[in-house]
């Protein structure tokens, strides 16, 4: 016979649920008006998301403004941990939705848009990219985790071509065993240490210190694989490049940052401890999968044609950068991580819109795909605000001072250098320039060659609106006039970081 | 407005960069000229303000940029870098004046302003960070002016020139990340700032990796051999204005900074590799004088010539006395004035004839008299004539490294005369004998656009070679404190014999020295 369970209602702190809560009411809010009354425009449903996550966004500040009084909170049985790391890579994955989602307002017509199942699946992957970084339980990363990716095949594929289509179903096979790899890797912690909380596998198995280091072995190796998939780690990155190109390029925009740092503060939950109880062999796998990830994505995005296989390959290039923080495992180097990921949100995400207000629905005789390099050929004679643009975002990819990603990067290599990790510090550096040189062609084609047919510069924006214009107004601008927010984001950053105990 | 006259030297520029992409297509022209003359002058007021008998830093400027990380925009003037800051704002001006028909001429402007507001912010900078901003930022513009109005291999030439630098610059930055973190070690706190930094005592050890970081992004920048291959390809591709700029001011940054930087904050490495850095100077100065002998094309004949020289301007800041750096200092203004007027001089017949081969001339000194005539003092500039500016910083150059070596001294003055040969023959092909070709016969001679830029550049040739002094006194103040300094901080007994102690000078140092009890360990 079981005992009544008293739980106070006060204990759950079901508080702790509320940013998550948000987006998924707001889903189910935006089906019923479609139970009620479908066929209505877009324009209501992109308009009703951005209210939503604003409103998330405002609950999320104020989780912040608790978070610096109280510190860390746990909530509902423990599940839920708002520590600093959640409530910054909510931040960023709220952030970055509500500059996506106004991309939805194109001048062309696009299939998935017409539908309101795109807004609410939108919101479901929002509130399970949420989940998976607000808890250090194993099982509710998973049930995030796959909430979130399988919301996002979909929306991949309502992009309704071919190439969409191969991409989800590449992108579902590949998240399939990614998944699988995750339980049999969580499967093993759990049996190593009966527990699913990763603070407490780092408890028990730093209090019979690492007596069953073959199996923490077995079970890291899962764990890695599996993250290797999510962040696209050289050699689990296969998917990547084809997975972008058949997306549209603004949700390819948004692919390389959300789902990134949902998996980064993951990684660094999971890995953090292992790499700091000293399993040296762990640090050898995971320097050589970042310096492998840096420099094979640059070399391959060299030899790239089209420039959203390009873009597709720099942001491997700069999830591997990133990933060093996680090598790294300093306060600064997690701090890093943050404000790079902030900095590179607005170019990147900037740069894949820049794509996608010059969208073609048929490709013109002489393009071989839809964003050959050859397309941009002279750009600066016909439309020269795009291609500045354009070539600002380039410029700051590439981490030319003072655009945004600069101080990221400075901030990142300073980090190795304090960490002792000199020679990766050089290694980031030379990734660099290797980098500049495939950011610099797009340059090249845009200032510096001749238009291959005449045109009137229309086909660049295209697509253009007002508020595609507006969000990458604000990109620009972001990127611009970085230099000046550098400062309250890093005094930001790090004392969230650091009041979590990363 | 004095306290903010470097900011204001810096941004305005920029300001009327941007503003200038209002201004109609046909004014744009005079628009430029009228916002670097103003920029001009107000150079020229900085030196008039300037006091050359303080060795510091004058209207110092600080700013708070990245608080937390010890970034701050810090900006600062002395006898170092008033003069290149002068000479940048009077290229920038002629340069746009002279500029003769090129297509897009609002977008070149425009761009050449943004140059500007680089080079300036170069030489003005006292944040390491800072400084590395308007470093790479210069690139920019410059790959834009040989990329989109260069030759036919422009595209190469300026993604080689982007790359080779951006490389550089970035090994740099790994550099000046660690000098932070030492000097956070040493204090607890991050800073940028250079002049916190010269107070700061490495061991020797870290100074020479440190030394060896810095050089890569310097040594491309000058370029030093073996580091020289994008420049002649950069000069060959680039349009007139751009080869102008860049042997005149963006070479410069190199050399300034292994002044600003890798001496003061590492006086042990530099002693300890400054015989391997003369030869590589002299290897530099002897070979490519004996390439630019070789070449066909005029104007790949002045940009080896001027590597050669940038070999000398390295010789003498690595003779680490005063003589030596004062030399390589004012060499670096004769050489941005001698080269970017050869560089004009190469774009007026290059207007003329759309060639550079010297087999194509001959005989131009009875057509185009006048240019045979300015043509000729630049080239005996070049050479290093007693009485023209180039002259002077040679001969302090190489008067300052003779005290620390006679043979290596002596190789580099035969490398002079080999100078002599390969200018005077040019010369000769160009300008003497019968005219050979029909379509030399009618050749315009200068005219008065070129002119004005030609005869200012002739006067300060001329002047400064006779009267030096106005420029080496302020120099030779900041020098001095630069080498006072240097002794001071040295630790090895081999470095305090090799850089002189200048103690009636030093007072200023021994105070800042008292002050950096802090050591990094």
């Amino acid at each position: 016979m079981l005992s009544p369970v008293n739980v106070s209602i006060e204990s759950l702190n079901l508080m702790t649920l509320v940013p998550m809560l948000i987006p998924i009411v707001g889903a189910l809010l935006i089906i019923v008006i479609d139970l009620f009354k479908s066929e209505q425009d877009k324009s209501l449903y992109v308009m009703l998301s951005l209210l939503i996550l604003g409103v998330d966004f405002v609950s999320l500040m104020e989780s912040a403004g608790i978070f610096k009084q109280n510190g860390t909170i746990m909530g509902v049985f423990d599940v839920m941990l708002i520590d600093g790391l959640a409530i910054l890579s909510q931040f960023i994955i709220v952030g970055a939705s509500l500059l996506f989602i106004p991309l939805a307002l194109t001048h062309k017509r696009f299939h998935e848009f017409s539908y309101p199942e795109f807004f609410a699946l939108f919101l479901f992957m929002i509130a399970g990219f949420q989940f998976m970084v607000a808890t250090d339980n194993l099982i509710l990363i998973f049930v995030g985790l796959e909430t979130a990716s399988l919301a996002l095949y979909t929306l991949i594929a309502m992009h309704n071509r071919d190439k969409s289509f191969e991409a989800a179903v590449k992108y579902f096979t590949m998240g399939a065993l990614a998944a699988g790899f995750y339980s049999f890797g969580a499967m093993v912690f759990y049996a190593l240490t009966g527990s699913v909380e990763i603070n407490q596998i780092a408890e028990v198995l730093a209090a019979n210190s690492y007596a069953d280091i073959g199996f923490v072995l077995v079970g890291v190796v899962f764990l890695l694989a599996s993250f290797g998939f999510k962040l696209s780690m050289v050699p689990f990155h296969t998917w990547t490049p084809d997975v972008y190109e058949g997306s549209s390029a603004a949700l390819a925009g948004y692919m390389s940052i959300v789902p990134k740092i949902a998996g980064f503060v993951v990684a660094m939950r999971l890995f953090e401890f292992l790499i700091h109880s000293g399993v040296v062999w762990l640090e050898v796998i995971l320097y050589m999968g970042v310096v492998m990830t840096m420099t094979m994505a640059n070399v391959w995005a060299l030899v790239q044609t089209d420039v959203k296989r390009m873009l597709a390959y720099s942001s491997i290039s700069h999830a591997g950068f990133v990933m060093a923080a996680i090598l790294i495992g300093t306060t600064q180097s997690n701090s890093a991580l943050f404000l790079y990921w902030i900095l590179f949100s607005f170019t990147n995400l900037g740069s894949f819109s820049m794509l996608w207000i010059s969208r073609q629905k048929n490709l013109p005789a002489h393009q071989q795909s839809d964003h050959s390099y050859d397309k941009f050929s002279g750009m600066v004679k016909t439309s020269p605000i795009a291609a500045s643009i354009m070539g600002l975002f380039m410029l700051s990819l590439a981490g030319v001072p003072p655009f945004a990603l600069f101080w990221g990067k400075m901030y990142m290599i300073s980090s190795a250098v304090t960490g002792g990790y000199t020679v990766l510090a050089l290694i980031m550096a030379l990734n660099s320039a290797i980098a500049g040189y495939y950011y610099l062609k797009l340059i090249v084609y845009m200032f510096m060659k001749e238009p291959i047919v005449q045109n009137n510069g229309h086909v660049y924006v295209a697509n253009a609106t007002l508020p595609l214009k507006t969000i990458i107004g604000i990109a620009a601008m972001g990127t611009i006039f970085a230099f000046l927010a550098v400062n309250q984001l890093l005094e930001f950053v790090t004392a969230f970081v650091y009041s979590s105990g990363y | 407005m004095l306290d903010h006259i470097l900011s204001i030297l810096i941004f305005f520029p920029a300001l009327a960069a941007v503003l200038g992409f209002v201004v109609n297509k046909n004014s744009i022209r005079s628009y430029g000229v009228a916002v670097a003359t103003i920029e001009f002058v107000l150079a020229l007021w900085l030196w008039f303000a300037f006091d050359p008998n303080a060795s510091g830093m004058q209207f110092m400027e600080h700013i708070p940029l990245v608080k937390t990380f010890g970034i701050n925009y810090i900006v600062g003037v002395d006898g170092i870098s008033l003069f290149i800051i002068i000479l940048a704002a009077f290229f920038t001006m002629i340069g746009i004046a002279s500029l003769g028909e090129t297509k897009d001429i609002k977008n070149m402007i425009v761009t050449l302003l943004f140059l500007q507001m680089t080079m300036v912010g170069v030489f003005a900078a006292l944040d390491a960070i800072v400084f590395y901003l308007f470093w790479e930022l210069s690139l920019v513009p410059m790959l834009y002016i040989i990329g989109a109005w260069g030759g036919p291999l422009r595209i190469y030439a300026s993604v080689k020139f982007f790359l080779y630098t951006f490389t550089g610059s970035l090994v740099m930055l790994v550099g000046m990340l660690f000098m932070a973190y030492f000097y956070y070690q040493a204090t607890g706190e991050w800073s940028f700032a250079i002049l916190d930094w010269y107070r700061l005592i490495l061991p020797e050890s870290f100074q020479l990796w440190l030394f060896v970081a810095f050089f890569f992004g310097f040594a491309i920048k000058v370029p030093m051999f073996p580091f020289h291959t994008w420049l002649p390809y950069a000069h060959g591709q680039a349009p007139t204005i751009g080869s102008v700029i860049l042997a005149a001011i963006l070479l410069k940054m190199g050399t300034y900074a292994f002044i600003r930087f890798s001496l003061p904050l590492f006086p042990d490495a530099s002693v300890y590799f400054m015989y391997p850095i003369a030869v590589l100077a002299i290897i530099m100065i002897i070979y490519t004088a004996m390439v630019a002998y070789a070449q066909k094309d005029i104007k790949q004949v002045v940009a080896y010539s001027s590597v050669s020289h940038m070999g000398v301007i390295i010789l003498g800041t690595f003779a680490l006395n005063v003589e030596g750096i004062t030399g390589s200092i004012f060499l670096m203004i004769a050489h941005g004035v001698v080269s970017g007027a050869l560089f004009f001089l190469v774009g007026v017949i290059y207007d003329r004839r759309h060639t550079k081969y010297m087999s194509e001339f001959g005989g131009l000194a009875s057509v185009m008299p006048r240019y045979a005539a300015i043509f000729g003092i630049m080239l005996m500039a070049s050479v290093g004539l007693p009485l023209t500016i180039n002259f002077v910083g040679e001969f302090l150059s190489l008067l300052g490294f003779y005290k620390q070596s006679h043979i290596l001294t002596l190789l580099a003055g035969t490398a002079i005369i080999v100078g002599a040969i390969y200018m005077l023959a040019a010369y000769k092909k160009m300008f003497f004998g019968v005219v050979t070709k029909d379509e030399n016969r009618n050749l315009p001679d200068v005219n008065k656009r070129e002119l004005m830029a030609l005869i200012p550049l002739t006067i300060i040739t001329i002047w400064l070679g006779v009267y030096p002094k106005v420029l080496l006194a302020p120099i030779n103040t900041s020098v001095e404190a630069v080498v006072g300094l240097m002794h001071e901080k040295s630790l090895t007994q081999e470095a305090k014999s090799r850089i002189p102690n200048l103690s009636k000078d030093t007072e200023v140092i021994t105070n800042s020295a008292e002050n950096s009890a802090e050591e990094a360990h």
